[in-house]
């Protein structure tokens, strides 16, 4: 399943999260800020641009290189996933459908560290129902009029470009008048919402983005006319094991926590590891992550060797959401008292968990999709 | 090696800086002087540098029973070209059986490149020399695997023994004006060329303060103080010792000192080769930050209070009567070793 | 310019710990590592990389096979060459055995501008290698170097002391020791991994290098390990007795005897 790269990159990964990540993953939830130091050092180990191709500036490797990244910084802090964004949900929809030049000026920026980028499907009236949007591009000579509200968007306060996806077609039935563009936040006409107060990840910055008469040139479709949904669901669709493998991560550091402290608390005379309802607890937990660990890369394995993988990713981002919450909350409760309270890194595990299921389509959606391949369309 | 019977004699290398010998060198000789009773041979003491002379007189009423002295320009200040090849040349010439260096920045720099030079084994940074009863040979005892692991050295068939010696570990000699010894002044075959490195300029200076988790003493102070003037005695303790001031939860949650100090579980962990834990009662949560200190010396009213079953030294009494004698104690103590 | 930088894989001592049952080591678990100190002799040669043209870095172990993951590492952090010297007949090198066999190995590889040793293994913690290296191919030495820079083929260096540093200059060649204060090791990054990957580690046995044999390995080495033990247990803990005055003298006397001060 994994080569000697995967082995030096898991050291590497581990590692840097430790020492450069983890000491400040209590005050990046806490003031919601990231500090410049420590983002510019992810960039430095090319963590941000692993699935980039060479040729834009990235490091052109595969699935299970970015999933072992993914969740060996979720380990220690979840929100700081957000700062590798670029290998999916924000590269992603170049990656697979750009055109030479969109490749070389967005997923460069970004590969380079000099742009950060955004996804944005999701509205208020369009969650997991996305054809349900009603943001509009209307085509005007060498330009689209963009109108439009996009929320619950990651990097969205700090965002130099977002991919967001459009009507066109107002008339066309079900999704196939959507289309994709890139749209630039210095452009006349994009405006930021307030930034969103988050149960968790709030090291993540997220925010509504408002479109008014923003005319995008014709060389920011991405894609064709139309082509919008099915780039919008090949994005989730690889997506999915990235996500799977933070709610790993996020599994494995509350875990991590639970054996920390149960061979530390003393009651009744001794640790409570000793008690044989943390035993058991400690190895229900660790059997259900191994369960995670393994669906996480088989799907990835099975993408990156050209197999089909839409169902295996599915099921490894349901199965990972859930579990987190699971794990989260039983290390929560081994903790005690203390769990409670936030100078407890299970505290903070607690709650950012709970976005797996939700976000990059909720358990319900992964759920549709698995039944999908099983019934058929 | 042929004939390693020829080779005689305990031989320590009489380091000197700027014309003041290196404390270790006390030690070398007392234990030197163990040695040479137990082969049955002379105690000597190497000396080199420039106008030193006049040290050899002490090496001789700290127990040398010879000194060679090695007097150059050249050799004013340490350089391995010079000093190695005036230590190797005399070695080669008058065959010691046993060289003790000390496991200085110096020593570690001459030891290895005469050890390669006259091809014979040496022995790091050793924390106990013994003589075999039977052959007579040296048992050198050293740490390895960062002090987790213990070494007993031998060098049966290669001349000199040689073995660096880790400071403040042995027994100094004891002086004594009444001792008669000869100097032996030793020709050298030493010319500028034989030098390649230039020193240019030699910088003293007082260690900065150094993080928690790098610091090897460590004064830490808890609740038991009463009050934030408490880490003021604190912070000269540490100073007397070149450490770090630590705190417990307690004591950062009184507002007494930054959170940056704070020791244990949800503070910084710490694995010092001292820590003092005064007025700290020893919750886990604090034991869990410093638990693996090498040494742990607790002072606290309480002669029940939990830091007591993880310290080496319990002082039962007020921090604040205990520390500022703890202060003078080091104080005395620092000056003693600056005179000796 | 040529650099080599030379390097040991170590288990990580500092996560090691005793059996107190057994009074061993429990080595299992403890993960390889590259030497922290050989990390620093490495970096400083990137350093020298990033600012210059035309630098290569060759990195050269003397170990068992397994030791090509830690080359492969010092690869992923931008070294141009690695070369592992394997073979039976070196097991059991004390530090002159060792040093035997490296110089042969260095002289093998070509020439070198500045050889970069860390000042010491954290398994062995001789701190003596590198000089023998240094003594054995007949170039200078600076030991525990803390502040390096280079003009043309002049070396000025920090070198180390107890309580403060001597600058010292020197000619290349030179072998240079380095302390932990010298610089900050980077860490690997993806596409350093990936290229690691790709390359070839060259493994140098004893009939490679042209080094006698009669001077290597455990039977030519001089000191041989009469025995080896964990040290005793750490004991309960002493509670001082008497006046406040006598406690406080009978801790400095305790710690005096016991060579803690």
């Amino acid at each position: 399943m994994f080569e000697k790269k995967h082995e030096m990159l898991k050291k590497l990964a581990r590692k840097f999260a430790l020492n450069e990540i983890s000491p400040y993953a209590q005050e990046i939830d806490q003031t919601g800020k990231y500090p410049e130091e420590l983002a510019k050092k992810i960039i430095e180990c090319k963590f941000n641009c692993i699935t980039i191709p060479e040729v834009y500036g990235g490091c052109g490797g595969d699935t299970r290189s970015n999933a072992i990244v993914t969740e060996e910084i979720a380990r220690v802090c979840a929100s700081s996933v957000s700062q590798i964004m670029p290998n999916s949900l924000s590269g992603s929809p170049l990656m697979l459908f750009g055109n030479e030049e969109q490749k070389q000026k967005y997923l460069r920026g970004m590969a380079e560290g000099t742009m950060i980028g955004a996804f944005g499907i999701t509205e208020p009236g369009a969650g997991s129902d996305t054809s349900a949007i009603t943001t509009t591009a209307d085509k005007e000579g060498d330009y689209y009029i963009l109108n439009g509200r996009k929320c619950f968007i990651t990097n969205g306060p700090i965002c130099d470009f977002i991919t967001i996806f459009a009507k066109t077609d107002t008339k066309a039935k079900g999704v196939s008048g959507i289309s994709a563009f890139i749209v630039e936040a210095t452009w006349k006409g994009f405006s930021r919402g307030k930034i969103e107060d988050k149960l968790g990840i709030r090291g993540s910055k997220t925010c509504d983005i408002v479109f008014e008469n923003v005319k995008v040139p014709k060389e920011n479709l991405l894609g064709k006319e139309g082509q919008g949904f099915k780039i919008c669901m090949a994005t989730l669709d690889s997506g999915r094991i990235t996500v799977a493998s933070q709610g790993l991560g996020i599994a494995q550091g509350a875990f991590d926590e639970a054996v920390k402290f149960t061979k530390e608390r003393v009651q009744f005379g001794k640790p409570i590891s000793k008690l044989q309802n943390t035993q058991f607890e400690l190895a229900d937990m660790a059997t259900k992550i191994q369960c995670a660990r393994l669906l996480v890369y088989d799907a990835a394995l099975k993408k990156d060797t050209g197999k089909p993988y839409s169902m295996e990713a599915a099921m490894a981002k349901y199965y990972c959401g859930d579990l987190c919450n699971d794990v989260a909350y039983r290390s929560l409760q081994l903790h005690g008292g203390y769990g409670f309270m936030k100078d407890y890194a299970i505290e903070r595990m607690f709650r950012d968990a709970r976005i797996v299921s939700i976000y990059e389509g909720t358990s319900e959606i992964q759920k549709v999709v698995i039944a999908g391949h099983i019934l058929g369309k | 090696m042929e004939n390693i019977n020829q080779y005689k004699n305990v031989w320590v290398y009489a380091e000197q800086r700027q014309e003041v010998i290196t404390p270790v060198v006390f030690e070398l000789l007392g234990e030197g002087k163990k040695i040479a009773k137990e082969t049955g041979s002379e105690l000597c003491a190497f000396l080199i540098g420039n106008n030193v002379a006049s040290l050899a007189n002490e090496l001789i009423a700290y127990g040398a029973e010879k000194v060679y002295l090695a007097e150059s320009p050249l050799l004013e200040n340490y350089t391995t070209d010079g000093y190695a090849k005036v230590l190797s040349d005399a070695i080669n010439e008058y065959k010691p059986e046993i060289v003790l260096y000390g496991a200085t920045h110096i020593g570690r720099d001459l030891a290895p490149r005469i050890a390669a030079r006259v091809n014979t084994g040496l022995t790091a940074d050793c924390t106990k020399l013994e003589v075999d009863p039977e052959d007579k040979k040296l048992k050198q005892t050293r740490p390895a695997f960062g002090g987790n692991l213990m070494a007993t050295i031998v060098c049966p068939n290669h001349r000199p023994q040689m073995s660096t010696v880790r400071t403040g570990v042995m027994e100094k000699s004891i002086r004594n004006e009444e001792n008669n010894g000869t100097v032996i002044n030793v020709n050298l075959k030493l010319v500028k060329e034989d030098i390649r490195t230039i020193v240019i300029e030699i910088v003293k200076h007082k260690k900065d303060m150094v993080s928690l988790t790098d610091a090897e003493v460590i004064v830490s102070g808890g609740k038991g103080l009463g009050c934030a003037e408490g880490f003021k005695m604190l912070k000269e303790l540490a100073d007397t010792l070149g450490g770090t001031v630590g705190a417990s939860r307690a004591a950062v949650d009184a507002g007494w000192i930054e959170n940056a100090n704070q020791v244990g579980q949800t503070g910084t962990t710490v694995k010092p080769k001292i820590y003092f834990a005064c007025g700290i009662s020893g919750a886990i949560q604090h034991l869990a930050g410093m638990s693996d200190a090498d040494f742990i010396i607790a002072i606290n009213k309480n002669a029940m209070a939990p830091i007591f079953n993880v310290a080496d030294y319990g002082i039962v009494g007020d921090v604040n009567e205990v520390v500022p004698m703890l202060i003078e104690a080091f104080t005395q103590y620092n000056n003693e070793k600056e005179l000796a | 310019m040529n650099i080599l930088v030379c390097a040991k894989q170590v288990p990580n001592t500092n996560e090691v710990k005793i059996d107190p049952v057994k009074g061993t080591l429990i080595r299992e678990g403890v993960e390889s590592i590259l030497n922290p100190d050989d990390a620093n002799a490495l970096e400083e040669a990137l350093k020298i990389k990033d600012k210059y043209e035309d630098v290569k870095i060759t990195v050269l172990s003397m170990g068992p096979p397994q030791a090509d993951d830690m080359l492969r590492e010092c690869l992923a952090m931008g070294a141009d060459e690695a070369i592992l010297v394997s073979d039976r007949a070196f097991g059991g090198s004390d530090t002159w055995a060792t040093s035997n066999t490296i110089s042969a190995a260095i002289k093998n590889a070509g020439k070198f501008d500045i050889i970069f040793a860390g000042r010491q293994a954290i398994d062995g913690d001789t701190a003596q290698v590198g000089p023998q290296i240094a003594e054995k191919l007949g170039l200078p030495q600076v030991t525990y170097v803390q502040n390096f820079e280079i003009n043309g083929d002049e070396v000025t260096v920090q070198r180390q002391l107890e309580n403060g540093y001597e600058v010292i200059k020197v000619k290349t060649p030179v072998l240079l020791t380095t302390v932990k204060e010298l610089n900050k090791p980077r860490y690997m990054n993806v596409k350093g991994i990936y290229d690691a990957c790709e390359k070839e580690i060259q493994v140098w046995g004893v009939n490679d290098i042209p080094v006698d044999k009669e001077t290597i390995g455990l039977k030519a080495s001089p000191t041989k390990v009469f025995r080896s033990f964990t040290p005793a247990p750490k004991g309960k803990g002493v509670m001082l007795e008497g006046s406040l005055k006598e406690k406080v003298n009978a801790l400095m006397s305790g710690l005096k005897q016991k060579h803690i001060i």
